[in-house]
């Protein structure tokens, strides 16, 4: 921690155009929209038409230091700005204002896989995923057994990545990614995929490398447990501006605080059965689990209370439902009038996305309050397969599918 | 610490990266050099991917050079009845053949690079030359996979290559650099404007009907300054004048305006592409 910082970013801000992409996708917008406004310029008296392209911000003004050895843990809700952070920092897309001093090789690992190709052997790829995360041959070479090693897969060492299992895959890319020595290594919600055991012996690796080579790490994710373990420093990004700063535990406190996972709503005027707050439990997202948390006050008893919990998706679909009505003889609690409920899901049949709760509060007869779509969370799943196809596509359900096959 | 074998971004930042905005030239040609065996994967994967699952493999790259050759012999040195100028018309042919697929291959290739490749530009830092080039590597392979047969028929037709061969190189060259050029050009376009997807194989497809490749520059003495319009048309003849030998003239004007016109396209191209890359990030 002595010395100049080993990263230093300056007011980095970075502006996109919104529709910028579907205005000018072909040349014949581009023409029809010139031919357009030069229409509407030799027009007399024409008003002057402009066209406003909306803006975004997707960072303002981010500013920290890193130094040697330090491990900074980023932390923010979905399109806070978080990725497009890394992306500038890794040199994929440039800042818009700004900038970046780094007194070191970087390397980053955005993604599990970069470049993997189905078609290609586990050997092939180890070598090509290795070029593209910046390693030369060479060095691939020499590490080439210590990766396979890492990987447990050397059996399939020779088959097409295609036939892999998705764990096998993961593995195998998480082993190349770990055997990158960068002096600056940038590491996006890769994590957040694998099962748990060879996440453990990732995070592992991370921690070593940090504390025998001294190695700066910049790392991405919502398992705060993880975050937690290994890095010393964080920062929160709230609407691509540095919300809080500082050591980790600190940051990840008053991030999961926040509104971000917690609803609270005061007293109506007339005084009747409501909500007073609905919470998601951070804690459960963080070991792939739902923990709804729904707390309410009434002026009679209610017998007996009966809470409601939606899960929709980002659009507001409703997805998932259920109420203590519905639990039938399996839950029966006392009148109460005042208290929490808590709803569990612990296999959630969802793949990871952004999601809405909406809480309901009744008793056995009827509702009397309702919150809708009031608190946003992202959960993450912990199956996950590189080769899904996006979520509008096959839809948020996560079911467990068993396939079978009869050849004839 | 940078021995051969250090990574290719260690020796590129022994000093300080800074990034700001237009800043993203910093080391940019020495990172192109560090990056080679990236280079080297990306066309190992395209070739391997293109044969996999094939029972005939590489004979894919054959079989179309064959087949054209022989429609092409029979229609203009049969059915038209062209002359060959002494040589075989199927040898005439294919050493037409030759340059117009390397360059074929290479344009179309890259000018689908960027866009083929889009996650990779989505998710990794590297210089995005190394795409587009790596399309030239791929032609260029088929390309030798088509030269051996041309030797291999050559000798069948009992003719000897002269010291005329050690010039291809040079118009390899050429044809390459006329196909990088304007597949530089293309390849960023189609990052903005995805109309270049079409428009390019419709170029191409337009090219095998006005390039000299069925039937000899020397039959069409008439139209011969319309067909010198078409800067493959130098190469063309400058791979006869090596792959042939005797017999056919060396066009000294031909050659010069395809090698005048493939700096030009590869200088402005690189320009073009340069200057749209750092965005391509942002839009692909």
């Amino acid at each position: 921690m002595t010395g100049d910082p080993i990263i230093t970013v300056e007011n980095v801000s970075k502006r996109y155009q919104l529709g910028h992409q579907v205005l000018d996708d072909t040349l014949r917008d581009r023409m029809a929209r010139g031919i357009r406004s030069a229409a509407e310029r030799l027009r007399p008296g024409a008003r002057g038409v402009r066209r406003t392209v909306e803006e975004f911000w997707a960072l303002k003004d981010v500013s920290f230091e890193l130094h040697r050895g330090q491990v900074l843990g980023i932390v923010g809700r979905n399109g806070a700005g978080k990725s497009t952070l890394l992306k500038i920092l890794s040199r994929i897309t440039e800042p818009t204002t700004g900038r970046i001093r780094m007194r070191g090789r970087a390397a980053s690992l955005l993604e599990v896989g970069t470049g993997f190709h189905p078609e290609l052997t586990g050997r092939e790829n180890v070598y090509l995923n290795g070029a593209i995360l910046g390693m030369s041959r060479a060095e691939i070479a020499r590490k080439f057994d210590e990766i396979v090693a890492f990987s447990e897969i050397e059996r399939f060492l020779d088959t097409p990545v295609k036939h892999y299992s998705s764990g096998m895959y993961v593995r195998l890319a998480f082993a190349i990614a770990a055997h990158l020595e960068p002096e600056i290594l940038i590491v996006d919600e890769v994590l957040a995929v694998g099962d748990a055991q060879f996440q453990k012996k990732c995070l592992n690796k991370v921690s070593e490398v940090t504390r025998s080579d001294g190695r700066t790490v910049l790392f991405v994710s919502h398992n705060s447990a993880a975050l937690q373990s290994i890095c010393s420093v964080g920062i929160w990004l709230s609407q691509g501006q540095i919300a809080g700063q500082g050591p980790i535990n600190e940051c990840l406190a008053a991030y999961l605080h926040t509104g971000n996972h917690r609803a609270d709503f005061p007293a109506p005027a007339v005084e009747r059965p409501h909500i007073t707050s609905v919470h998601v439990d951070p804690r459960a997202l963080a070991e792939g689990r739902i923990e709804v948390q729904v707390g309410f006050k009434s002026p009679f008893p209610l017998s007996p209370p009966v809470v409601g919990v939606i899960i929709s998706s980002k659009l507001g679909y409703p997805l998932a439902g259920s109420n203590g009505r519905m639990a039938g003889k399996a839950w029966q609690p006392q009148p109460t009038s005042a208290g929490v409920v808590t709803a569990c899901l612990d296999h959630v049949p969802l793949h990871s996305d952004t999601y809405l709760i909406s809480a309901y509060l009744g008793d056995a007869s009827m509702d009397y309050d309702q919150k809708l779509d009031v608190v946003e969370f992202d959960y993450v799943s912990p199956r996950f397969h590189p080769q899904m196809p996006p979520l509008h596509v096959i839809g948020q359900g996560d079911f467990g599918w068993r396939w079978s096959l009869r050849a004839d | 610490m940078s021995g051969p074998s250090t990574s290719p971004a260690a020796a590129a930042s022994q000093d300080e990266l800074i990034i700001e905005a237009g800043r993203a030239s910093t080391h940019y040609w020495s990172d192109l050099w560090h990056y080679r065996d990236l280079l080297r994967f990306l066309t190992l994967r395209d070739i391997r991917v293109r044969y996999k699952q094939t029972a005939l493999g590489v004979g894919w790259a054959l079989i179309q050079p064959v087949v054209t050759t022989i429609i092409f012999s029979f229609v203009f040195g049969k059915l038209a009845a062209m002359s060959a100028g002494g040589v075989p018309y199927p040898l005439l042919v294919l050493a037409g053949l030759l340059p117009w697929q390397l360059f074929s291959a290479a344009l179309s290739g890259s000018s689908a690079s960027l866009i083929s490749n889009a996650n990779l530009i989505s998710k990794v830092y590297f210089p995005r030359l190394i795409i587009p080039f790596s399309a030239l590597g791929v032609a260029a392979i088929d390309f030798l996979v088509v030269l051996a047969l041309y030797v291999c028929a050559s000798l069948w037709f009992g003719r000897i290559p002269s010291w005329h061969w050690a010039m291809l190189p040079l118009f390899i060259l050429v044809a390459l650099t006329l196909a990088f050029g304007a597949g530089a050009w293309f390849t960023a376009l189609t990052v903005k404007y995805r109309d270049f997807k079409y428009i390019v194989p419709f170029l191409l497809q337009v090219g095998v009907f006005i390039s000299p490749i069925g039937f000899s520059t020397g039959v069409v003495p008439r139209w011969r300054s319309l067909l010198d319009l078409n800067p493959m048309t130098g190469v063309i003849d400058a791979f006869r004048w090596c792959l042939l030998s005797d017999g056919q003239p060396f066009d000294l004007r031909g050659i010069s305006f395809s090698i005048v016109l493939s700096a030009l396209l590869t200088y402005s191209g690189l320009w073009y592409f340069r200057r749209m890359e750092r965005t391509f990030a942002d839009i692909i």
